[in-house]
């Protein structure tokens, strides 16, 4: 059952994928990196990492894409879908990549052994993972060894526990967990988007309109 | 014409924030819905509503006995006290018609009638009531009296031909009608 | 493989659309109809019933017009279907179900109860129970803006592409302070899962009515020995509350953002172009997200299906914690009347509040919800944290911060907008 949902949601992606490329119609070909996204995400899920699969549609399918469609439905698609210039130097290319990628596909398969992969043992080793002498214990339970002593596994906050680090009882750090780098990796982020509205900005200080602007063209 | 500048009025921090002018407009609404349940909605006494709201039913409850004097309905043809057609076939109210809903066969009288050789009447009188639109234009122009907008509104018929009244239609509906100028009344 | 559970999960999928919200979409619809035509001293549909007069009878049974939603889905089915030359086609075809789709895929994550026990087997009122309940509503919910932004855009025509273009940077506006909004809320609970965020409300009180807790009602002295900062928590709750409520508003196209679709600048919006069918899909899907918007508000702002008042106790099994066999039922119809009051609540905001401008929506959205749902945050955090740092830090060293990032947020937003103020007098 898991196999044919693999199967199933893998061809998805890949048929999305495919038609990303083959479509000459840019929202066809949005709505199927979308598509391709949802099948992604639906792998993940399948792979228990809810919270990844959850977010892969959130950020990417339901934020990024919605901007690229928005975008997209304001250009003049007409001129765009006339667009035929033939280049064999694109040819050259989109036989080159997958050509490395085949031959890595082929290096790697015969090592990998023709048998029913075992099941992954993902609470078991969550419960390794974490509260091991608070299982003993039985007194202020965390979130997650509840979820776990009830039969979930609790990808959400497994995550934030990696991410975040944990402190023990005698306040040694356990984990010591992403955070600072997180910060900073947000900073950037932060940069990144001003940088982007200082560079958009237009100036309008003097009144009059610049030459560009589409709104100093005389009313026909 | 003046123009008016009207300042827009600055409105105060306990304004700005838009939620109690939300939660009055709330308590209106509910106040409108609760009156409206029990039937004491304004002005539900004089337009004859149902209970609910101001509505009036329409099949089961009408309007008819609030109806004004000057109710435009189905015109139709009058006779006067003696039974005869008041009708002369001028076929004014045919031109005047706006959209062209009168059609006139002019004829005369028969001539054993006692006042054939005075008056003539329609041979054919239709008027087409898909057409009419009762602005009461042929009423005014008739200088017999002879076409009259009745209190009727409820005209309905299943194929076009139904909705054409003729002439033996107009004057049943119309019936008779007294006290008005009498020109050929021996009585008089 | 054991067959079981995959034939209880297909009952409950088929139970919960076909038997709960698709004829709540079909009523809420007649509601929406009923309640407008009530406050505004009208009588709303009250006629069609069963038409006994056709087969003899003296008189009609209209029951208060309750099946007026049947009437206009046999219109919707029977109507011509009708498909512009200039469209295109496939992406036409596509967007209705885009539409109607994501909000039917919303509703598995929603508790609808608690469990029943049927036949020996457990059955969880809810169809997934996964530990992100509200990311993967807010997930799913933002892919129906392809459908109304496709709708727009294949029809090839001016009004309805306006209609796409607004909902798109609308509905992509709100996400901002949906997502935002929430998280005072996660750090209350702790933890993702509906099911578990629910069991929580129902010990320990409702996030917006916190009287009563696992010690007692408000009245008794234990309460108030255990409350910690709950009613303190309520400030940044209640701002989430407002802010998250508005921002579904706002997602569901409903009335004082319903600028996609708003009938007098573009005709009728992104489904201009749509008939038949086609159009009550578009109306299915809006009807749906506002229904599961209302579920999702209940679900973690009163309790979902929980009784409330320390009444649940009472359908506990003594011991174990286990329900008793007829707790789902009861629950069930806790949680049904619930949605309904809130579905009643959007009706009723829509015929009171009048439709926002374009660009007022943008700066509620951009300038107000987020500043204020980022901030929402902050107090939250503080509030949570003081018992861990003492009230010294909390005092001189929290409050300060606070206030000093509200008066930077306060004066940044200002000067932005005197910046470029448009004069109108």
């Amino acid at each position: 059952m898991e196999g044919l949902f693999f199967y199933a949601f893998s061809g998805f992606a890949v048929i999305g994928a495919l038609a990303l490329v083959a479509f000459k119609n840019p929202v066809s070909s949005a709505m199927s990196m979308v598509a391709s996204f949802l099948g992604l995400a639906a792998l993940f899920i399948s792979l228990n990492a809810y919270f990844v699969g959850i977010i892969q549609i959130l950020v990417y399918a339901g934020a990024i894409m919605v901007l690229f469609v928005f975008i997209i439905m304001l250009l003049d698609l007409k001129a765009e879908e006339r667009k035929t210039k033939y280049n064999p130097l694109f040819l050259v290319g989109g036989v080159f990549i997958p050509l490395v990628f085949l031959i890595q596909l082929c290096g790697i398969l015969p090592h990998v052994p023709n048998a029913e992969p075992e099941p992954l043992h993902l609470k078991e080793s969550a419960r390794y993972f974490y509260d091991q002498e608070k299982e003993a214990s039985k007194e202020e339970q965390s979130e997650i060894h509840k979820s776990l002593s009830k039969g979930d596994l609790p990808d959400v906050n497994l995550i934030g526990l990696t991410m975040f680090g944990h402190k023990g009882d005698n306040e040694t750090i356990k984990t010591p967990g992403y955070n600072f780098p997180l910060q900073i990796v947000g900073v950037l982020l932060l940069v990144a988007t001003v940088g982007v509205v200082a560079l958009s900005l237009r100036k309008k200080t003097t009144g009059e309109p610049e030459p560009g602007d589409p709104d100093s063209r005389p009313e026909p | 014409m003046a123009v008016i500048k009207l300042k827009r009025p600055k409105l105060s921090w306990y304004e700005h924030l838009y939620l109690p002018a939300i939660i009055k407009g709330l308590l209106i609404t509910f106040k409108h819905a609760v009156i409206s349940v029990f039937g004491k909605a304004t002005g539900s006494k004089e337009l004859a509503s149902s209970g609910l709201g101001v509505t009036m039913q329409y099949p089961e409850q009408k309007w008819d006995e609030h109806l004004p004097e000057y109710y435009r309905g189905i015109p139709a043809l009058v006779t006067d006290e003696q039974g005869r057609e008041r009708c002369v076939s001028c076929q004014l109210c045919e031109f005047i018609c706006p959209p062209k809903a009168i059609t006139i066969a002019p004829g005369e009288l028969k001539s054993d009638d006692e006042w054939a050789k005075v008056e003539k009447a329609p041979k054919a009188f239709d008027i087409d009531m898909i057409r009419c639109i009762y602005c009461g234009m042929c009423e005014e122009v008739c200088p017999e009296q002879a076409i009259f907008l009745r209190q009727d509104y409820a005209m309905t018929g299943t194929t076009r031909a139904e909705m054409v009244n003729d002439k033996d239609r107009l004057y049943q509906l119309g019936g008779v009608r007294e006290g008005l100028i009498n020109k050929w009344n021996e009585v008089k | 493989m054991d067959w079981v559970p995959l034939i209880i999960t297909g009952i409950k999928v088929f139970f919960f659309t076909f038997v709960v919200i698709l004829p709540l979409i079909a009523y809420s619809t007649y509601a929406e109809r009923r309640v407008c035509a009530i406050m505004q001293d009208r009588v709303g549909p009250n006629r069609v019933g069963i038409p006994l007069t056709l087969l003899g009878f003296k008189k009609d049974l209209s029951f208060f017009g309750l099946l007026q939603p049947l009437a206009d889905g046999l219109k919707g089915l029977f109507k011509q279907d009708l498909t512009p030359g200039h469209v295109r086609k496939s992406f036409y075809w596509m967007a209705p179900a885009l539409t109607a789709i994501p909000a039917f895929i919303t509703v598995c994550v929603i508790p609808f109860g608690s469990n029943v026990n049927l036949f020996g087997h457990d059955v969880k009122l809810v169809i997934a129970d996964i530990g992100a309940g509200p990311l993967f509503v807010f997930a799913i919910a933002s892919l129906s803006v392809y459908g109304i932004t496709l709708a727009g855009w294949s029809s090839n025509s001016k009004y309805p592409f306006f209609g796409g273009v607004r909902s798109c940077a609308q509905m992509i506006s709100y996400e901002i302070s949906l997502g935002l909004s929430i998280i005072p809320v996660l750090m209350v609970f702790g933890k993702l899962n509906l099911t578990d965020i629910v069991t929580h409300q129902s010990e320990k009180g409702w996030l917006l009515l916190p009287l009563w807790n696992e010690h007692g009602s408000i009245f008794s002295g234990d309460y108030w020995a255990h409350c910690g900062p709950q009613w303190l928590l309520l400030l940044p709750l209640g701002i989430s509350f407002i802010v998250f409520t508005t921002s579904i508003f706002a997602e569901t196209n409903r009335m004082p953002f319903d600028l996609p679709e708003c009938e007098t600048e573009l005709v009728g919006g992104y489904h201009t172009e749509y008939s038949s069918m086609k159009f009550a899909l578009f109306f299915m899907g809006e009807y749906a997200a506002m229904i599961v918007g209302s579920a999702v508000i209940v679900t973690i702002f009163f309790g979902g299906w929980s009784l409330g008042f320390g009444l649940d106790s009472a359908l506990l099994q003594t011991g174990e914690g286990a329900w008793k066999w007829f707790a789902g039922f009861i629950h069930l119809g806790v949680f049904l009347a619930k949605t309904i009051g809130f579905i009643i609540f959007f009706i009723w905001v829509r015929w009171t509040v009048p439709r926002l401008r374009y660009d007022q929506l943008m700066k509620l959205g951009w300038v107000v919800f987020f500043e204020l749902a980022l901030f929402n945050i902050f107090i939250a955090a503080l509030i949570i944290a003081a018992p861990h740092i003492g009230p010294l830090l909390t005092l001189f060293v929290g409050v300060p911060i606070l206030l000093a990032l509200a008066a930077i947020m306060y004066f940044i937003t200002k000067s932005v907008e005197s910046k470029h103020k448009v004069n109108i007098t």
